[in-house]
């Protein structure tokens, strides 16, 4: 069965830059590029959705289908 | 599919003010969870505020919302309660705003247990003033106005609350997201007054000033201090030093105040 890839959605304008995204994800999924949020490798992503949780800026979106 | 916060935004409200890294945003979807789970009308949910940081959630809030005095959050809704009983009253606020200029309001809304639900994010200090030292700043820790560390002992907000007659406490952290909003949704439910006390990080004014390098470090230190109320059954007092309990704290059923009001105007009509 082929692995289908969640999509994970970046609002940049609210995006501030904490980095709580990037430090908790279990698998590195996210990095900062230059002061906001940026998907490094989606491949990786076990759709936990901890970024979305603890995004306090409503920044990140992830759908899982 | 995501969850869709957006419907319990006010449109064009985002971004926040809040600072990059701050707990209050966490807390804020927590509640939007909550009440979604719960599947509240917007018109018959009220959420009051007093001021400072945590106090600005309300102005993003698409429901029935109330910014008030310095403190006096438990005082207005208390008001909007008795008028409209069958609202539910959701009170925000932060550690200063609630524990020290509230200080009154909010132990005797407890020992009233009026119908409401009292968030309570403690950030350990007044963020939006300035950084003063407020009653959870821990002894020793650095404010504005202790540069030098606070002699004071802190307040334990959940254990005063129990104290002065809540009849629903329980506490949460910016870290444990998740649990968040079964937290929240659990004391809306109960009929009483009930207080969620969320550990929340304040980056600008607190951590700077008390060594954290970063928001992933007061992040982490909120991990670490957390334990579960049934996970701490099962530790010695010696390994619980330091930490604090997370979970539902106390809960019990005794008279609500409107329900006893409603009482006191038959009589009083009665007796007419």
């Amino acid at each position: 069965m082929e692995k289908t890839l969640p999509k994970i959605e970046i609002i940049e304008k609210y995006c501030k830059g904490c980095h709580i995204c990037v430090e908790f994800c279990p698998k590195q999924v996210l990095e900062m590029k230059g002061f906001v949020v940026a998907v490094k490798n989606l491949e990786a992503c076990i759709k936990c959705m901890q970024c979305e949780l603890r995004c306090p800026d409503f920044a990140i979106k992830v759908s899982a289908e | 599919m995501a969850f869709d916060y957006d419907k319990w935004i006010r449109p064009g409200k985002l971004p926040h003010i809040w600072c990059p890294g701050c707990g209050h945003g966490i807390v804020m979807k927590g509640l939007i969870r909550a009440l979604d789970s719960l599947q509240l009308k917007k018109e018959n949910t009220a959420i009051v505020s007093g001021i400072g940081c945590a106090s600005r959630l309300p102005g993003y809030m698409d429901c029935c919302t109330l910014h008030t005095a310095h403190g006096r959050a438990a005082a207005f809704a208390t008001g909007v309660k008795m008028a409209k009983p069958e609202m539910n009253v959701i009170l925000v606020g932060g550690d200063g705003d609630g524990t020290a200029i509230g200080g009154n309001h909010f132990i005797h809304a407890c020992r009233r247990n009026i119908d409401m639900t009292y968030i309570i994010m403690n950030n350990y200090i007044y963020g939006m003033t300035g950084g003063q030292f407020s009653p959870a700043t821990p002894t020793g820790h650095k404010a504005s106005t202790t540069p030098y560390g606070n002699p004071d002992p802190a307040f334990d907000i959940a254990k005063l609350a129990i104290g002065a007659g809540a009849t629903f406490v329980a506490r949460g952290t910016a870290y444990h997201a998740a649990q968040l909003d079964k937290l929240i949704a659990e004391a809306i439910q109960h009929k009483g007054f009930s207080v969620v006390e969320i550990l929340d990080d304040c980056p600008t004014t607190y951590g700077r000033r008390n060594k954290y390098k970063s928001v992933v470090e007061m992040m982490n230190r909120l991990k670490e201090v957390a334990v579960p109320v049934k996970a701490a059954e099962k530790m010695t007092a010696e390994q619980l030093q330091g930490k604090v309990l997370t979970g539902v704290l106390y809960k019990e059923e005794r008279a609500e105040y409107t329900a006893e009001y409603a009482k006191v105007i038959e009589r009083a009509q009665a007796a007419k």
